[in-house]
């Protein structure tokens, strides 16, 4: 009964073309890589086959797949709950940084406690932290007319030179200090999360999926997502029906970095361990806070939708990693092709709407007007 | 003193060069109604294609040629996708950056393998009037990028503000439903707007890896297009106003360069930040500005509607 009522509504009509869409993008996508791939001398045929054998070819690939796809689910959450109010956090790769560096912090501050309270309190300071910095993008778009993608973009360069300024300085490890070698990173963190599995799965990637439904629940099952999504579709409405704009787009920034922060610290906590930077943000995020909008769209701003799509996208990174390696085609083809597939969802995006609209208008044109519904059922009674 | 002072204005002057170019052609598109965010990967296209093209061939005029061409193709495409495709300005300029990114990344690990140096274009005395003391080594032995991005301050000024092809781009851009009343071609505007600043943006990068650094890597333009866009806001929509708000970023950059020679004792990351900081106070201070903006700003147009 549940189970066919879900169905119903998450297979309809207008969702499997979506899907289709989708898939069909996704398609183009790969052909043109294919195109891409036998220009540079190598077999689109043999690549396909690499990449998916370097993403699900054995349980440690399945396992860095899932390692990949987790920071990119938790940027692509955060971006779900700034677009659904219609503000455009550009901003994942300052707060995954501003996230990690609180998270490390914090771990280096209270060396002696108890594990999984250092545990603990070092994700929290992460979360607070992707969370002030996004703050501050809302409260500028909110109080000063700045626009959030201008603002968002600008910190993220002013996390990235922090990160690489306190890494190369008061965060740098105490050991280079005294061997005379000069890295700008971090010590290793003495906390870790707990592994799922005998691979590098942690318990990260389990978070991230229940932080989906959670955020999902949150959207659309109570009064305040519910007031986010009113903002992000009519400015005016919502004035209307007296709420605040402010206060949401502000709200929905602030849980927008939270997530990314959450993600950040959960990043260094559970896979590397330490901060290291070559000058920029990449060698920690992996463009994770890019990445994760392409995933995000690609999920229909959707945190249920999100879980497969980063699962996509985290198996591309991780395939692509090994065709480097297997047949010496650039990694970065993958980086181009993800953004290939976002001008593509966005491109579409249009088409689909407009398709979506003229279902609406021909399902209340074969659907009674309900006076009459209500009608036909009080003459049964 | 003086030597050091003829020193910062005239790098400040060679610095302003891709902000003015990216700048000029972004004013263009959204003049007419089109934000297009992408800037910044379109200048790193451009500025691969003009450091690819010179180190190849040997010649620095086909790079500058390769990099309007590129960058033109990319305007053509972000015109596609937000005018005839109608997406949402702000997220397909994202997406045209972040292939972009990708794209430039790719190719140059591809074609390059590692960062090389070119030697780039070199600064053209002007007769005579570089031996004016004091003022004419800063104004007139410059590379010819930095004369060009000068001269299309006026030029951009003149076509906007005098000719029948400027009303045509600020009535799209104001009314574009009065505009299409009246004869005017919306879309085929709003089209040439954006190819034509694609094209500028290419040339940006352009003066940034054969003129100014004289190299490519990946990420070589650091958001600089994102500081274009913020100083077409920043300039209120008029050629001369970005020009000043254009020449106060290279001056903050050519002091910031100037204190790292100097050794001023502040970490070289903390000076980077400030043209960043910088963006975000100028356009925190921009509030009035606003009703300056092009009215049809970020809205697909489409008929009766």
């Amino acid at each position: 009964m549940i189970l066919n009522q879900l169905l119903r509504k998450y297979l309809s009509v207008s969702r499997l073309q979506s899907v289709l869409i989708l898939l069909g993008i996704l398609a183009a996508a790969f052909a043109i890589g294919g195109v891409v791939v036998a220009a540079l001398g190598a077999s689109p045929m043999e690549a396909l086959s690499e990449l998916f054998n370097g993403a699900f070819g054995n349980k440690h690939a399945i396992a860095n797949t899932l390692v990949k796809a987790c920071p990119l689910l938790f940027v692509a959450l955060g971006i779900c709950v700034s677009f659904r109010a219609g503000v455009f956090n550009i901003g994942g790769e300052g707060q995954l940084v501003t996230g990690a560096l609180a998270a490390a912090a914090v771990a280096f501050a209270i060396p002696g406690w108890p594990t999984w309270l250092v545990l603990v309190l070092s994700l929290a300071a992460g979360t607070m932290a992707g969370a002030i910095w996004a703050g501050i993008a809302g409260w500028l778009k909110v109080r000063f007319n700045v626009s959030e993608i201008l603002s968002t973009i600008m910190l993220n360069y002013i996390a990235t030179l922090g990160m690489v300024y306190l890494l190369s300085g008061p965060m740098n490890d105490p050991a280079h200090a005294l061997s005379g070698r000069f890295m700008p990173e971090t010590a290793r963190l003495a906390i870790e999360l707990p592994r799922l599995a005998p691979t590098r799965l942690h318990l990260g990637v389990a978070i991230a999926v229940v932080l989906a439904v959670l955020v999902y629940v949150f959207l659309w099952r109570t009064t305040i997502g519910y007031r986010i999504r009113v903002v992000g579709k009519s400015l005016r409405a919502s004035e209307a029906a007296g709420i605040n704009p402010r206060r949401y787009m502000i709200l929905a920034m602030v849980l927008s970095g939270a997530l990314i922060g959450f993600g950040g610290a959960i990043e260094l906590i559970g896979v590397q361990h330490r901060l290291i930077t070559e000058g920029s943000a990449v060698y920690f995020t992996g463009s994770a806070g890019f990445n994760g909008i392409v995933v995000a769209l690609f999920g229909q701003l959707h945190p249920l939708g999100a879980i497969p799509a980063s699962l996509l996208f985290g198996a591309l990174l991780t395939g692509g990693a090994r065709i480097q390696r297997a047949l010496q085609v650039p990694s970065a083809l993958i980086g181009a092709i993800t953004g290939l597939i976002a001008l593509l969802v966005v491109g579409t995006d249009y088409v689909r709407r407009r398709r979506a609209r003229q279902r609406a208008d021909t399902e209340l044109l074969r659907t009674p007007p309900p006076n009459c519904v209500s009608q036909g059922e009080g003459e049964e009674r | 003193m003086t030597a050091v002072i003829v020193g910062i204005v005239s790098s400040s002057l060679r610095l302003v060069t891709p902000y003015l170019f990216a700048a000029i052609g972004e004013t263009l598109s959204q003049a007419s109604g089109v934000l297009n965010l992408g800037l910044d990967g379109i200048m790193l296209i451009g500025a691969y294609a003009a450091f690819y093209v010179g180190i190849t061939t040997g010649s620095l005029a086909l790079g500058v040629i390769a990099a309007g061409l590129a960058g033109g193709l990319l305007g053509f495409i972000m015109a596609f996708v937000s005018v005839s495709m109608r997406a949402d300005q702000g997220v397909s300029g994202i997406a045209l950056y972040l292939f972009c990114l990708g794209l430039s990344e790719m190719l140059f690990n591809q074609t390059l393998g590692g960062v090389r140096t070119i030697s780039g274009l070199q600064p053209i005395n002007i007769p005579g009037l570089s031996k004016i003391p004091v003022l004419g080594p800063i104004l007139f032995h410059q590379n010819i990028l930095v004369y060009i991005a000068f001269a299309l301050v006026p030029i951009a000024w003149f076509v906007l503000n005098k000719t029948p092809f400027g009303l045509k781009i600020r009535a799209v851009g104001e009314n574009p439903h009065a505009a299409d009343s009246l004869g005017v071609r919306v879309r085929r505007v709003r089209y040439q707007t954006v190819t034509l600043g694609g094209v500028f943006a290419g040339i940006a990068g352009a003066s940034l890896s054969i003129a100014l650094l004289n190299l490519f890597q990946p990420n070589l333009t650091n958001g600089m297009g994102f500081i274009a866009v913020a100083l077409v806001y920043f300039g209120g929509w008029r050629p001369v106003r970005v020009l000043l708000g254009a020449l106060l970023f290279s001056t903050v950059n050519a002091l910031q360069i100037w204190a790292q020679v100097e050794g001023i004792g502040i970490s070289p990351y903390l000076t980077l930040m400030l043209p960043y900081v910088i963006t975000i106070v100028v356009l925190a201070t921009m509030k009035r500005r606003n009703s300056q903006a092009p009215s049809a700003l970020t809205k697909p147009f489409e008929r009766g509607q």
